[in-house]
């Protein structure tokens, strides 16, 4: 997997673990059940619009609060492709990784990029490209071995 | 260059003389802790990867705390799997019912962790054992499954944050109300990253409870860890308690800090954070009149003996406002024994309130005190995102058991010298 290509979910600051899985779904691990009710609590209406290969984009702090990992696991369950933020809280950061779900830092991308907007992503150059408005952004991209975590769908695929 | 308290513990536990911020190292370490949330998850990626034993069975921790007594079948069914996990490879240190507490409270009471223990913990307040001179941090499930079988994880070292502390804080002015400060100054990403690292004459007039406070709530701060140097206070509450050999680390004098935020504590006044975030900080005096419909008291922030003692102080002989509920957990089994000896209940029960098992409960919207739409809380714990406690249009305000108990009995958020 070296690029992506998908439709933007936009959010803004500080988006935590709790508005993206609440805790009263984690009394379940079925990916399918977590992604039912992905983002419930900020964008009630996201499970039902959010197709295969889209991308999110939100500013700072993505992903703070609690360590759960059910919150990769149900943006990447709901068929989200890349996440793109300015910084990511850094359990969710370590977590987005072990599970293999695509992240990339890139603030002047996460405050342009509007929802809706169609972007792509090149996970070997770190470039992000606006298809809507046709402007680039360059994000640092990860090293081969992080590519290579993700790539197989996370750190166990890797070390198996 | 010197290094921090956090460096050297990391340096340590990886076999290196020195690290430097931003260097990967891989460390051993002394405890891996899982909940009834995340261990069910790490479960399963350990059998996934075909693994067939744990890397040491004395240094696992899983305590189920989060939605027990299981409030569901669905609950039951996750701690069902993790307590055969635990019969299945021999874990010593698996808390259920009648054994556990709430995680962060229990770990440090047991002595399963202590100064310069090298910690991570399937829970983001994973931190609060930097109270005790020790590094640990929250990690997801895959972390905790690696670190169940090879006693090993990964880290980048983290740069950090000084906060020198000094003065004598005033009366109603607690470890809550000094994190709540430093969250408010800083902002949720304030320390991202980073390891917030607490110093200063201050320091001696906080006690152990006040101090796992403070360090639970690092994270609230986006850091990766808070720490305390070990002294006295820190000896005296680990000897004959802490299971492990204490090793007591320093901070070099030419230690690098990214910032050095210097805090009177004598200048502070009880501190509100406001919903949604940690950071939306008022002090007592500034919060105007806000009516409230639930109080809660406890969690891994602020459960402890001495938090239910300062409750009780300020709850005995009255009772709580009409129309408020009052709900008081306190954080093991031993706090709930030593508050129940010392009278502390009698004092909630007639005032009004109702005392739970430990558990995590209503903190995270589990349960035992769902917030319904509109309603609003002033809760001891640590987090106010939207929804936390129930409904995505109710709010919880973060205070101080102090300013918790005297909001119970007014019905307003209160200040507790004004009951």
């Amino acid at each position: 997997m070296d690029s992506v290509k998908g439709r933007v979910h936009k959010y803004g600051d500080n988006v935590d673990t709790d508005v993206i899985i609440p805790a009263r779904y984690l009394n379940t691990a079925s990916h399918k059940e977590l992604a039912a009710h992905c983002m419930e609590d900020i964008d009630k209406d996201f499970v039902n619009n959010v197709k295969e290969g889209d991308v999110m984009v939100a500013k700072k702090n993505f992903g703070c609060g609690s360590s759960r990992e059910h919150a990769p696991i149900a943006i990447k369950a709901s068929g989200i492709s890349c996440v793109i933020a300015s910084t990511f809280a850094r359990i969710f950061y370590r977590n987005a990784i072990n599970i293999g779900l695509p992240i990339m830092e890139c603030d002047e991308a996460a405050h342009d990029i509007k929802d809706g907007d169609e972007v792509s992503v090149d996970f070997n150059t770190g470039i992000i490209t606006n298809e809507t408005t046709g402007k680039t952004y360059k994000a640092e991209p990860f090293p081969e071995f992080i590519q290579n975590i993700i790539a197989k769908g996370g750190l166990i695929n890797y070390i198996k | 260059m010197g290094m921090t308290m956090s460096q050297k513990i990391l340096a340590a536990h990886a076999g290196l003389d020195e690290v430097k911020a931003g260097q990967l190292i891989e460390a051993k370490l002394d405890m891996v802790l899982g909940n009834d949330v995340t261990s069910p998850v790490a479960v399963n990626v350990f059998e996934d990867c075909g693994a067939d034993s744990v890397f040491d069975t004395n240094k696992i921790a899983m305590v189920m705390d989060h939605f027990t007594p299981n409030k569901d079948i669905k609950s039951a069914q996750h701690c069902l799997q993790v307590r055969s996990f635990a019969g299945k490879y021999g874990i010593k240190n698996y808390f259920d019912v009648g054994e556990m507490g709430i995680e962060h409270a229990l770990l440090p009471e047991k002595g399963l962790v202590g100064p310069g223990s090298l910690v991570i913990g399937a829970d983001s307040h994973t931190c609060t054992y930097g109270a005790l001179g020790a590094f640990s941090t929250g990690v997801g499930s895959t972390d905790m499954a690696a670190g169940m079988i090879s006693g090993k994880a990964w880290f980048k070292v983290p740069s950090a944050i000084k906060f020198v502390l000094t003065g004598k804080p005033a009366p109603w002015v607690s470890g809550k109300d000094i994190i709540l400060h430093i969250i408010g100054e800083i902002g949720v990403d304030g320390a991202l990253y980073k390891s917030m690292e607490f110093t200063g004459d201050g320091i001696g007039y906080l006690s152990i409870d006040d101090r796992l406070c403070i360090a639970n709530m690092a994270i609230e701060a986006g850091a990766k860890n808070g720490i305390f140097p070990v002294d006295d206070i820190t000896r005296e509450y680990c000897n004959g308690r802490f299971q492990g050999s204490p090793v007591e680390y320093t901070a070099d004098d030419d230690a690098e800090y990214d910032e050095v935020y210097t805090i009177d504590l004598s200048s502070l006044r009880p501190t509100v954070a406001f919903p949604h975030l940690p950071e939306n900080t008022k002090t007592i005096d500034e919060v105007g009149e806000i009516k409230i419909d639930q109080v809660v008291i406890g969690s891994c922030t602020n459960g402890r003996l001495s938090d239910l003692r300062i409750a009780a102080n300020v709850l005995k002989d009255k009772k709580i406002a009409k129309g408020v509920r009052c709900i008081i957990l306190p954080g093991t089994q031993q706090i709930w024994l030593d508050a129940m000896h010392e009278g502390l209940f009698d004092v909630f029960v007639n005032a009004g309130a109702v005392v739970s098992t430990p558990t995590c409960g209503p903190c995270l919207g589990g349960h035992m005190g769902i917030l319904a739409q509109g309603e609003r809380a002033v809760s001891t714990t640590n987090r106010n995102f939207v929804g936390r406690m129930g409904h995505v249009d109710s709010e919880v305000y973060l205070a101080s058991p102090a300013v918790a108990a005297a909001s119970a009995i007014t019905g307003y958020i209160t200040d507790p010298a004004k009951v």
